[in-house]
């Protein structure tokens, strides 16, 4: 009998994760000895493996909320797969959707049909596969394709690089402003980044006047997680 | 066998990330095909063809282009190994792409060197692994964590995830080259302000800032305006 929460999804499920931790694990290891070899130090390893662990709690859990979000719908495990192996909420909700539309089924309620649940199923793993698959047969070509795209001028190569982070940075804080026209409460995300900022700042200036560089790594998780807290009463004083 | 000779030579490091990023990226292909087919094969319930396609002709031009720009956007950041992994594990833009770029800012080295490429493939093992550990464990408390995760109070937290990362990442880049970043940035924010719908599609306009920030940056650096010396960080 189908349930969008049978014992079977869930061992499936089960099997993508511990893959992905077989994964990870591996190239962790990989890193770590390759990083020895390369002379850098053991302490930069480990402060970049916690901080980066402690960087990913926040996201993590609100990935968690998204799967709760589309397990109204499709149940638990499925949503657990496909946010753990090349998801984003911001695919996965509208793939899913429109999957059911096709089928005519509802996204208020809960799917009952398994041959609804099998289309939504497909179209939400078949979605997504393109930047993986183009990794894997074209990483090495497009990665020789950028080397000479910078060209033997080591410092537009470097130019090159911050350029594109800033592109990316950019389109982000151009999103904060999407909601300017609505008011007030528009503003909220603006305010929350700019506190995330002069968190960032007070964080450099004490790694720079005080010293304090154990603080470099934890600085960017830290501001995160103190912008995020700020966000509560920002929210309950602009909306 | 023409890029043979143009590519630079790869360490045996990086050669081995090469194949091993291969076998297990074919690997995670396999299971996400197999996936559906299981759910199809176990419940023989298949997906009706007309509904099949009406989906996929919905999601895949957009997905699938959206995916062939994040690899050309990412890869440059994430380096080998990175790449490999954090296109398997996804989440890119919201937690593996910060996570290597703030890493490597931390470590001082630079993405494109081998030691940014193992700094940024550490990054992303290690938030992969903490992130799919947490979302396991949180699948299972469910019952205990659901409450407190959907109460109301917390709500605005989460809401501002994105404007708290991206607060705090931009000071520190915006910082080090304001030139090369003024003109993306004004572009976007007004873009944003005159089209707000344009907030479903950001992964689309991270390649269109990225293209105004190199433009900018060649003028700057062909008339002399930005630091010359290879290795500034």
């Amino acid at each position: 009998m189908f349930s969008v929460n049978h014992p079977f999804l869930y061992l499936l499920s089960g099997l993508v994760v511990v893959f992905i931790i077989v994964q990870s694990a591996f190239f962790l290891v990989k890193a770590v000895k390759q990083a020895k070899k390369l002379g850098i130090s053991t302490d930069t390893v480990k402060k970049t493996i916690l901080s980066s662990s402690l960087f990913s709690v926040a996201p993590a859990v609100s990935i968690l909320v998204g799967v709760i979000t589309l397990s109204k719908f499709i149940g638990l495990p499925f949503p657990w797969y496909r946010l753990s192996v090349l998801g984003a909420v911001t695919y996965e909700l509208p793939a899913a959707t429109l999957a059911a539309s096709a089928m005519g089924v509802p996204v208020t309620e809960t799917v009952t049909d398994p041959a609804a649940f099998s289309t939504i199923a497909w179209v939400m793993s078949l979605g997504i596969l393109s930047g993986l698959i183009l990794v894997v047969f074209g990483l090495k070509k497009i990665q020789g394709g950028m080397v000479s795209l910078a060209g033997k001028d080591k410092r537009w190569g470097e130019i090159l690089q911050d350029a594109l982070f800033l592109g990316m940075i950019s389109a982000f804080v151009g999103l904060l402003f999407a909601n300017v026209r609505q008011g007030l409460s528009g503003f909220i995300p603006i305010v929350v980044a700019l506190s995330s900022a002069v968190l960032m700042a007070v964080c450099g200036l004490l790694i720079k006047k005080l010293k304090w560089t154990w603080l470099e790594q934890y600085a960017m998780p830290l501001c995160m997680l103190g912008a995020m807290a700020l966000s509560l009463p920002i929210t309950a004083l602009m909306s | 066998m023409k890029d043979k000779k143009t590519a630079p030579a790869l360490s045996p490091y990086e050669n081995s990330v090469h194949a091993y990023g291969r076998v297990f990226g074919v690997i995670a292909l396999v299971i996400m095909l197999l996936i559906p087919l299981a759910v199809s094969l176990y419940f023989s319930a298949w997906p009706p063809l007309n509904a099949l396609l009406k989906a996929l002709l919905g999601v895949l031009p957009m997905y699938w282009t959206v995916g062939i720009i994040e690899v050309f956007t990412f890869v440059p950041m994430l380096g080998t190994g990175g790449s490999y992994l954090g296109f398997v594990t996804g989440n890119l833009t919201n937690l593996k792409v910060p996570a290597a770029l703030n890493a490597m800012q931390a470590a001082k080295v630079r993405p494109g060197t081998e030691e940014g490429d193992v700094i940024s493939t550490i990054a992303i093992a290690s938030s992969s692994i903490i992130t799919t550990l947490i979302i396991a464990l949180g699948v299972f408390l469910l019952g205990y964590l659901q409450p407190l995760l959907e109460s109301p109070v917390l709500k605005p937290a989460f809401d501002n995830i994105l404007p708290a990362l991206f607060g705090a990442l931009g000071v520190v880049f915006i910082s080090k080259n304001p030139k090369i970043a003024a003109a993306p940035l004004v572009f976007m924010v007004v873009l944003f302000m005159l089209v707000p719908s344009l907030s479903k599609s950001v992964s689309i306009l991270v390649p269109v800032g990225a293209l105004i920030a190199i433009g900018v940056a060649r003028v700057l650096y062909k008339k002399g305006l930005l630091d010359q010396k290879a290795g500034k960080n």
